[in-house]
């Protein structure tokens, strides 16, 4: 399916060959930026699969995208019932297998994440304690995963931030290992928006393929609908390091 | 019904925004002993019949495994109530 830009010309010029690589979105119930994150995937060249949080197989995706949102109401603590559906399960021995497949979780599938232990730490309620939104800057601290290889290493980007229970922690040790291990992805420029510590936006697993964050590239993939910084599609980056990294790789 | 009880509390390194609101607010309606306060959460599951001890070792895992999140929560107590 071809994604008709919503004004102007089309964003980027897509490559062709992308558009076999299939991205699987998940849905959990509560989930609210599964079509965003779906259209990202579309305007960045690629195929978006909707996936359902009680399957119980994964079909043939080449990677899969856990978005924001509200799932089951933050009840217990954001994340934490999600973690358990049957999909997620199917998703972290993917994630954990030779096969490497690539998983972005993005605000609540950050947090879906930290819960299912394929990244360290976890989210608290902001320091503020209030719900935030606003544009915010991130340096991409590691562009050699498979999410952020097609951004300069040290780059800085702006895309939305909405959360609450944004501000990343975890204990000492574990975040100086993320820190030598060069597994800090993103950080807060300029203002941190929640308390995070270390003024960390997003951090990677060690072998790369398996990125979390707290803000929202996929709604910043379009002119005029994203920040107003560099035509406000600092966030189609995401989308297109993956699906040149599958399609690169199966060539 | 027997329920078991379990209570989950922020670990104690962890600040607890939530905890910090409450305690600020005290003493705006006078409650003015309180130096601190840490919110945490109390689960109550309810027992169909009696609790065995493999029904209570499964109330230890559930509460490890899905009542709290090791990183920043501790379970502080896991006991029978008799209803």
């Amino acid at each position: 399916m071809t994604e008709l830009p919503l004004i102007g010309g089309a964003p980027v010029a897509v490559e062709p060959q992308l558009s076999g690589a299939k991205i699987g979105v998940v849905t959990f119930p509560g989930t609210l930026d599964d079509r965003d994150a779906a259209r990202a995937v579309r305007l960045a060249g690629g195929t978006a699969v909707a996936l359902w949080h009680g399957d119980t197989e994964l079909g043939d995706v080449d990677a899969v995208v856990i978005p924001g949102g509200f799932s089951y109401g933050d009840y217990l603590r954001a994340g934490a019932i999600s973690r358990f559906a049957p999909l997620m399960s199917k998703i972290i021995d993917a994630a954990n297998s030779d096969a490497k497949l690539p998983v972005l979780g993005i605000c609540n599938g950050f947090q879906i994440l930290t819960e299912s232990h394929l990244l360290p730490g976890s989210m608290i309620k902001n320091d503020h304690l209030k719900f935030l939104c606003r544009d915010q800057v991130l340096r991409v601290e590691n562009n050699t995963t498979l999410w952020t290889s097609d951004y300069e290493a040290g780059q800085e980007i702006t895309v939305p931030l909405k959360n609450q229970d944004g501000q990343y922690i975890a204990d000492e040790k574990t975040l100086d290992a993320l820190e030598a291990e060069g597994r800090v992805a993103f950080r807060y420029v300029g203002f941190n928006p929640n308390g995070s510590r270390r003024d960390i936006a997003g951090i990677t697993n060690a072998a790369g393929n398996v990125v979390g964050l707290m803000p929202h590239p996929e709604h910043a993939v379009e002119p005029g609908f994203g920040p107003e910084t560099n035509a406000g599609t600092d966030g189609l980056g995401f989308f297109t390091s993956v699906l040149n990294k599958i399609v690169g790789g199966a060539q | 019904m027997p329920r078991i009880v379990v209570d989950v509390m922020p670990k104690p390194e962890i600040l607890d925004p939530q905890g910090k609101a409450i305690v600020g607010a005290l003493p705006r309606l006078g409650f003015t002993s309180f130096s601190a306060v840490r919110q945490g959460k109390r689960f109550e599951l309810t027992v169909d019949g009696e609790v065995t001890d493999a029904i209570l070792a499964q109330a230890r895992e559930a509460a490890e495994t899905l009542l709290s999140n090791p990183v920043i929560e501790d379970v502080v107590n896991v006991e029978v109530v008799e209803a």
